[in-house]
């Protein structure tokens, strides 16, 4: 065995075990890692957040771990959830009440269910019905984007979650404590720019899946905990001997709120293509940069979502920019086609794609769309119209 | 009631008597809609601005206040369903790119404009002057409007109305919406129309709304008779036609809905049952709650599949997403701004689903429902989402009849009468069944 193999064994053995920890992680519908983490200290809370996006800097100075639900993927029978919801209603909100129903929720003492979508809106609702006692909020986002009054409203939404959520865990979230949540999510946002980097960079480090499975850590683990871990696989895979295939460069757009399988994306990186940006998990990265450390606490969280969120289906498009926004990405990551690939049923990204699409052909950029489901479980046709998406740029430079 | 009972000794007496009083407010009702129609058509060449709106949470006495015409597109999407428009519209939405899985109402607007904007009245639509996004109860209506934007050059004016998931309006929710109406809204309505804002003639609308909506109460309520004199769901999207959309705040409102509410009142007096499409409805068999909107495409098909039973309903939520008045709200001249903001966040869609399963379980009682009825349409997750959950709810706590059925509001693909007719026979078979029961 030559020792080129022989190092690119050892250094692939760093990133196995990480791997197989996210993997771990992410096959965890029981929250077993919630119930390990408060059993060391019975005082502990834990709150559910339901997709895109919630502060979860307010759920963490509250002295609670906020999760991440986005739904049971293509890992759980669905037996009683599809009583609930008709046959033309998105496969999340089915798993989501699956969990719930049959327990394996129970780990988590209260739910913030976030304006997204209609769906996930009457959730809210649902949940205060099958779930009776447990503290389930609404948390409304603002469409209004002026700091005296989307920014005021937001404000006293969160001090409503601090509130309550204190009242669980017995903590008053002061604004130290506040600021040094900012502070423990600043770190882990810079982790995560930096893995997005390396990935634009050089993708075939960090193919999609994997990238995809290190995200979704952080929607179990402490943050603080996610933040090394993060750097942990940042420092392996640049370690390692992973080389290029000729992959093209994609960009995928649609499939902020319910999952793909990760087998899907596996699929889509072996037919030929390196995602190297997405809204997978879009409420880890809505806001991508650094939330102001300074000043009021409140305000700064505020401001970051007012102003400094990517634009995406749920969130008001005030100043007509997603198209020449999608764009400019597509530019910056020096990307050879995009992906629009959409929840079926998902009212607020499929009626978004008839907008990008049009950005896309205007700035004569090569895309293909499809639909796909959590537990959509035949990438045949995904493949094959991945592959020839792939292979048409390859050959021509357009799909 | 106040009016006197007279007792009609036949039934072709009966029936002329229900007609008789059919045309008047039926009449009135398509002379208003018809002259909205054509104002809008007339629009430009009188120098008259337009903004395009949504019906929840509408904002017409504000419209009105700088003399702008409202144009309401999910109005378009469901009078072209009802003509039978809409499935070509849709058809070239989907050709042009659209998801078959997304709301038809937004893909029946977007047909018709690619077809040339004409009506459904066969009159021309003007363009906007602004999109004024009063997103109550709906997040499609955000999308709707990021869509048309794309396709006017014309600004978007932005309502966020907050959503009840706690059930209750609470001030800070209130103080949200009035800020908005005050600092964005108004300011943006000022600048379109060139006109200053004249709360005073807010006030004198809004004290005609009250009086309007006091009326309409009347006649929906006027469903707790037996037998009822009104169906509060087929007969009742006419009633709303003029509150919901383009008439709040007008005189024409307070006289149609005095015409409506006294015709109404004689109706029940005279134990006449409701004006169908076939005459006046003779014998009452089942009394129903209905959840959900109706089909447009089929709606005359669709209504006879219950009168043909003698099946009325007597009260629905699809005649409160307009506004809820029957819970008391009114439009209040004395606090103009909050009681437009209250208006925005209480309409029927805007309520937490807990807070629709209880107003449903009180119509079933207060209008004493032989049994429930949900028409789940595949468009509007707002409506649809989670109503398999408020079926078994309502069913565990009033003990009646459930029935479910599914269409959509303006897709003909998704009206299935065959199937629609044998589920609502095996449903008044099951209430027959619960009747031999007790
Ligand atoms: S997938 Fe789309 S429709 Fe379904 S819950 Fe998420 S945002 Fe809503
Ligand atoms: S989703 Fe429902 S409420 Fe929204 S526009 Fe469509 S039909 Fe109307």
């Amino acid at each position: 065995m030559s020792i080129v193999v022989e190092q690119k064994e050892a250094l692939d053995a760093r990133i196995a075990p990480l791997l197989a920890r996210a993997q771990a992680l992410y096959e965890d519908l029981d929250l077993r890692a919630v119930q390990a983490w408060k059993s060391e200290d019975p005082s502990r809370r834990a709150i559910g957040f339901l997709p895109v996006y919630a502060p979860r800097e307010v759920v963490h100075a509250a002295g609670a771990l906020p999760v991440g639900i986005v739904g049971g993927g293509d890992q759980v029978e669905i037996v009683r959830g599809d009583s609930y919801f008709q046959s033309y209603i998105c496969h999340l909100p089915r798993s989501v009440v699956e969990l719930a129903v049959s327990g394996r929720l129970a780990p988590l003492d209260g739910f913030l269910f976030p304006s997204t979508c209609d769906v996930i809106r009457n959730l809210s609702g649902m949940f205060q019905i099958l779930l009776p006692g447990k503290f389930v909020h609404y948390l409304d986002l603002p469409q209004n984007f002026d700091r005296r009054l989307g920014g005021e409203f937001y404000q006293h939404e969160m001090r409503t979650v601090a509130r309550e959520v204190g009242k669980l865990t017995g903590i008053e979230v002061s604004d130290e404590r506040l600021r040094a949540s900012i502070v423990a999510w600043n770190a882990n946002r810079a982790a995560l720019r930096e893995l997005r980097a390396l990935r634009s960079e050089r993708p075939w480090l960090v193919p999609t899946a994997e990238h995809y499975l290190v995200l979704r850590a952080g929607y179990l683990l402490p943050v603080e905990e996610h933040t090394r871990f993060v750097r942990d696989y940042l420092a392996a895979v640049r370690a390692s001997a992973r080389h290029p295939l000729d992959n093209i460069r994609v960009l995928v757009r649609g499939a902020f709120c319910e999952q793909p399988p990760v087998a899907l994306l596996r699929t889509l990186e072996r037919a030929g293509c390196y995602v190297v940006d997405d809204d997978f998990l879009q409420g880890a990265h809505l806001i991508p940069n650094d939330v102001r450390e300074d000043g009021d606490p409140w305000e700064a969280l505020s401001d970051a979502f007012l102003h400094g969120t990517v634009p995406t289906a749920s969130i008001y498009d005030e100043k007509a920019e997603k198209g020449d926004a999608l764009v400019r990405r597509v530019r910056e990551q020096r990307v050879d086609g995009v992906i629009l690939m959409a929840p079926s049923f998902c009212d607020p990204a499929l009626l978004d794609q008839p907008m990008l699409q049009a950005a896309l052909e205007k700035a004569k950029i090569p895309f293909t769309s499809f639909k796909y489901a959590e537990d959509t479980g035949q990438f045949q046709v995904i493949r094959e119209q991945a592959g020839t998406f792939a292979d048409a740029i390859k050959l021509w430079g357009s799909a | 009631m106040s009016t006197t009972f007279v007792n009609l000794s036949s039934a072709e007496e009966r029936r002329a008597a229900a007609n008789a009083i059919k045309d008047q407010s039926q009449e009135r009702q398509k002379e208003l809609i018809a002259g909205y129609f054509s104002s809008l058509a007339q629009a430009k060449a009188n120098g008259k601005k337009v903004i395009y709106t949504f019906v929840p949470g509408n904002l017409t006495e504000l419209i009105a206040n700088f003399d702008l015409l409202p144009v309401l597109p999910e109005i378009n999407a469901l009078q072209n369903g009802m003509r039978g428009r809409t499935g070509d519209f849709i058809h070239l939405a989907e050709k042009g790119g659209h998801s078959e899985d997304v709301c038809t109402y937004v893909k029946a607007d977007i047909g018709m404009l690619r077809s040339g904007n004409v009506g459904p009245t066969g009159e021309p639509l003007p363009k906007p002057d602004a999109l004024l996004l009063s997103y109550t109860g709906c997040f499609t209506f955000l999308k709707w409007f990021e869509l048309l934007r794309a396709e006017y050059d014309c600004p978007v004016i932005m309502l966020h109305t907050p959503y009840q998931g706690s059930g209750q309006i609470t001030p800070a929710m209130r103080e949200y919406v009035v800020k908005q109406l005050r600092e964005v809204v108004i300011p943006k309505l000022e600048e379109i129309s060139g006109k200053r804002y004249d709360e005073e003639k807010l006030k004198a609308a809004l004290a005609r709304s009250a009086r309007a909506e006091e009326d309409l109460v009347g006649v929906l309520e006027s469903a707790k008779c037996k037998p009822s004199p009104i169906d509060a769901y087929f007969g009742g999207v006419y009633y709303i036609g003029p509150i919901f959309t383009a008439f709040r705040g007008t005189q024409e409102a307070v006289d149609y809905y005095q015409l409506l509410r006294r015709e109404v009142e004689e109706r029940a007096a005279k134990k006449l049952g409701p004006v169908t499409p076939e005459g006046a409805l003779e014998h009452e068999r089942y009394r129903l709650v209905v959840e959900g909107p109706p089909n447009w495409t089929s709606f005359r098909e669709f209504w006879k599949m219950f009168y043909g039973e003698g099946a009325v309903v007597v009260a629905s939520s699809y005649t409160k997403v307009g506004g809820l008045y029957d819970r008391g709200f009114r439009h209040d001249a004395s606090r103009p701004l909050e009681s437009l903001a209250d208006y925005c966040m209480g309409c029927y869609t805007n309520l937490s689903l807990p807070d629709r399963i209880d107003l449903l379980a009180r119509y079933i009682e207060d209008y004493e429902a032989d049994g429930f009825l949900i028409n789940s349409v595949k468009s509007c997750n707002s409506f649809s989402s989670g109503q398999l959950l408020i079926l078994r709810e309502l069913e565990r706590r009033t003990g009646r009849a459930g029935g479910f059925i599914e269409s959509d509001l303006v897709d003909p693909r998704y009206f299935s009468a065959a199937n629609i007719k044998n589920r609502l026979e095996s449903y008044f078979q099951m209430i027959e069944a619960k009747r031999q029961r007790v």
